[in-house]
């Protein structure tokens, strides 16, 4: 026993600091100090300032008529509708221009990602420039410059193109399509759209069980194919084709009847898409040569013909490295959909937290609410890319 | 058997060089192998090829051949051209640089930007000459600008620098990280004095007026120029820099904070970092513009470009966090293990054995995310703020430049295009430079 350790009896400082589970809880209780501080302060000086305004924080403006209108809405709106119902259309437009988004850059994505490994050279450094500018480019100056190009360079209503003899037209109003109206008998098309959905999950499970038992391989995808795509169309023939189509046409200024894509919504899921769809081909690219030559190597040694190899050896690989990218590329498409405001497209950033903050001066409740929304497309999306990224993951013992 | 044809003997290394086997090189092999190696190829050469038929003739003609470098209006441009009117950029390009700033003053945002070409080089390039004494340049720069471009007294600035020195000497020192934290809280509120005047938390209670008249006594003093009057590509540059210098510190003690093992430490990264990456970067400019006076003391008020500021530079640092995370996810736990087995407290394992190889392995992603903050400043338009492409759809209200939306994107596009693959050639570099392992 040394004198000095029996002696020296530690100061109450030391032995809050040098103890290290002492000091992990002083400095927690000391971070916690600091946020109710923080925190509170906030709250309280909102709730002071509010009250100097002379109104509280309180949603009931939400119930009030918003007086607005909005040129795009897949549910029934008019300028005499509240402001909760004017929050779900700049919602379901939010989420209708993500949803697409992500679709078209997916699909965009891949495609240029493979082009960009392509054997081709012309082909690589077509893909390669378009990756680099579009890249490099802030994704607001992409939206406008669609935009002014739509509104600009596309013909006036009166000199609109026309294509497929009259039944759609492109001008700067946007694109003009024929809408269906479905009459009764429809039920049995759509009834034997979901039988061959059906029938072709079975096949598939029929054809595995197949394989595994004999080693007999069947033809799964183009019998899928057939059937989802035949038996629809047969029971739309038998049934006496049960669709009235509703064809615009030209009435004054504008076309009438049929259905529109407006060029706000074409210029912003446009744009997204193809600024998205370049970060997504580097993610795709990094991601199949991410997997060792070797691995193609030996899929081929075991005598797999090329597209075999890529479907079963090459593919459930480079997903595992490319999904987690992808799946902030999809959030990051998600967000970026917020500057739909800069172009007039009505989606939640610019119905509730544009307009009707405007309107209503409400500031801090609209933009909580916006926040809020973002926050919850945000979670839903990655809680969806990540149960996807669990099943796709690799299997460890 | 085959008769042996007799040949003629060369003593070895005598050998004259025999020309190439057929057709392993010249330009149709070159054709053959990289676009018509195989039906595919084929027919993706030639719809690549037909393409670039249908685009790149028109596309030059429009912005070169058929385009109008000079006039006054726009349309004098389309009498002369048909193509892009060009004449529109030249004419507004002191505008498009400098954004309002006095004309008479625009000398010093030139020096500043001067000074920040000199510490970026000094910083970046490793072989620079005079590497040591601009690398302590480039610290004092951040104050250096700052006074060149908001102006007022000279005297001020000298107080900050000389404090910045100071805290530089102990640095350089060693001194222990609780104390240097003490000073440069010191440092902070003596700079707060000498810029704004009053004892106070720093910069929480700056008015707008005070930026305004600082001029008293000395020959030092400049003209100051309100923040209201920057834009252009100085705004841009002004928000890039400062959001680039402050995020990735912030983003470090962030990803650090995520990774701790105090419960409470941990979680109010996670959520501060999983709410910043969970809502666009216009909504918080947007609560920056209209909603951050709610929560400060009653007449508090602040400049809104510093809001701008904080904001880009919080919303950066979460991206920040996870990217580095990312990098101290990737490193082996042995390291730290190591660490600790020498001896090492904490701040000098990471500081010294973590960090260093942490953030080597992130450089790649942590210059994409400072690209993507370079290229989100455009979005302080949202807020009134007048960024080159504020500023260039404000001149195309003017009634003799109206509609040429198109010229004004492409030049903004062009600047961008420049500076962030400028900057991705740069990582692409460093990344090559760092890589110690093998590569194949």
């Amino acid at each position: 026993m040394s004198a000095t350790a029996s002696t020296a009896q530690p100061s109450l400082f030391a032995k809050l600091w040098y103890d290290k589970n002492n000091r992990s809880i002083v400095v927690q209780i000391l971070a916690t100090i600091v946020l109710i501080w923080f925190f509170g302060s906030m709250v309280l000086n909102a709730v002071i300032n509010l009250e100097a305004q002379g109104r509280g924080f309180s949603f009931a403006f939400l119930e009030q008529p918003a007086s607005y209108d909005i040129n795009q809405h897949l549910i029934p709106y008019s300028s005499r509708s509240s402001h909760l119902q004017a929050m779900w259309v700049g919602i379901i437009n939010t989420l209708l221009v993500a949803v697409a988004g992500i679709i078209l850059s997916t699909i965009l994505g891949f495609t240029l990602g493979v082009l960009r490994l392509s054997k081709n050279w012309l082909v690589n450094k077509l893909a390669y420039v378009y990756i680099e500018y579009v890249r490099n480019v802030p994704v607001l100056l992409h939206i406008l410059l669609i935009h002014g190009i739509i509104v600009h360079s596309l013909p006036r209503t009166k000199e609109a193109w026309n294509l497929l003899s009259d039944t759609a037209f492109i001008s700067n109003r946007g694109l003009f399509m024929p809408s269906p109206e479905f009459l009764p008998m429809f039920k049995f098309v759509l009834a034997a759209f979901i039988g061959a959905i059906v029938f072709a999950w079975l096949f598939r499970r029929f054809a595995r069980s197949l394989q595994a038992r004999t080693g007999t391989q069947l033809p799964v995808f183009w019998v899928s194919v057939l059937a989802i795509i035949g038996l629809p169309v047969i029971a739309f023939i038998a049934t006496g084709h049960p669709i009235n189509w509703e064809y615009p046409t030209l009435k004054g200024f504008n076309f009438q009847g049929g259905a529109v894509i407006r060029p706000e919504f074409l210029a912003l899921w446009l744009a997204l898409s193809l600024y998205t769809a370049a970060f997504i081909a580097e993610n795709v690219r990094a991601g199949i040569l991410a997997i060792d030559h070797g691995q193609t190597e030996a899929s081929m040694a075991l005598g797999l013909p090329r597209n075999r190899t890529l479907n079963l050896v090459v593919i459930p690989q480079a997903l595992r490295v490319i999904v987690p990218p992808l799946s902030s590329q999809y959030l990051n498409l998600a967000k970026n959909s917020s500057l739909a405001i800069a172009i007039g497209y009505m989606d939640v950033t610019a119905t509730i937290g544009g307009i009707s903050l405007n309107q209503t001066g409400r500031a801090m409740e609209c933009m909580i609410l916006v926040m809020a929304i973002y926050l919850i497309i945000s979670l839903t999306i990655s809680g969806i890319m990540n149960y996807y990224n669990k099943r796709i993951a690799l299997v460890e013992r | 058997m085959e008769e042996m044809i007799p040949k003629k003997q060369y003593a070895p290394g005598e050998h004259p060089e025999m020309p190439p086997p057929f057709k392993t090189k010249g330009a149709g092999l070159w054709l053959q192998q990289n676009l018509f190696s195989s039906p595919t190829n084929i027919v993706l050469s030639i719809l690549a090829i037909y393409f670039l038929y249908k685009m790149l003739p028109g596309l030059l003609e429009w912005s070169l051949l058929d385009a109008a470098f000079t006039g006054s209006d726009r349309n004098e441009c389309r009498a002369k051209a048909g193509g892009a009117c060009w004449a529109f950029i030249s004419e507004r390009l002191p505008l498009f640089t400098y954004g309002f700033y006095p004309a008479e003053e625009r000398w010093r945002v030139d020096l500043s930007f001067l000074f920040l070409v000199i510490s970026a080089v000094a910083l970046l390039w490793e072989k620079c000459p005079l590497r040591k004494p601009l690398m302590v340049f480039a610290v004092f720069f951040p104050f250096i600008a700052a006074f060149l471009l908001l102006g007022g007294n000279g005297v001020k600035l000298m107080v900050v620098l000389a404090c910045t020195a100071v805290v530089l000497l102990l640095l350089y020192r060693g001194f222990s990280s609780a104390f240097m934290m003490v000073l440069a809280l010191v440092v902070a509120v003596l700079a707060k004095y000498a810029f704004f005047g009053g004892i106070g938390v720093p910069f929480t209670d700056i008015h707008a007026t005070q930026l305004v008249d600082l001029n008293q006594f000395t020959q030092l003093n400049l003209k100051t120029v309100s923040t209201d009057l920057f834009g252009g590509f100085m705004l841009t540059l002004i928000i890039g820099v400062t959001g680039i210098a402050f995020s990735l510190p912030l983003g470090v003690l962030l990803a650090l904070g995520r990774q701790s093992n105090l419960p409470i430490i941990k979680y109010s990264c996670v959520v501060f970092i999983e709410f910043i990456r969970g809502v666009p970067l216009i909504t918080l400019l947007f609560v920056a513009s209209t909603m951050l006076s709610f929560f400060l003391p009653p007449g508090t008020t602040f400049n809104l470009l510093v809001r701008v500021l904080i904001m880009v530079t919080l919303f950066a640092s979460a991206y920040m966090a996870e990217v580095v995370r990312g990098g101290l996810q990737a490193l082996p736990k042995g390291q730290t293990e190591a660490a600790d087995a020498l001896g090492l407290k904490y701040g000098p394992a990471m500081r010294l054995i973590v960090l260093p190889q942490a953030l080597k392995i992130s450089i790649p992603s942590i210059v994409n995310t400072f690209i993507g903050l370079y290229k989100d400043s455009v979005l302080v338009i949202v807020i009134g703020l007048l960024d080159p492409l504020g500023i260039g759809r404000a001149s195309l209200s003017s009634t003799e430049w109206n509609g040429l939306t198109n010229e004004v994107y492409l030049f903004v596009a062009l600047f961008f295009f420049v500076s962030c693959y400028g900057m991705s050639r740069y990582s692409l570099y460093l990344e090559n430079k760092l890589h110690t392992g093998h590569k194949r």
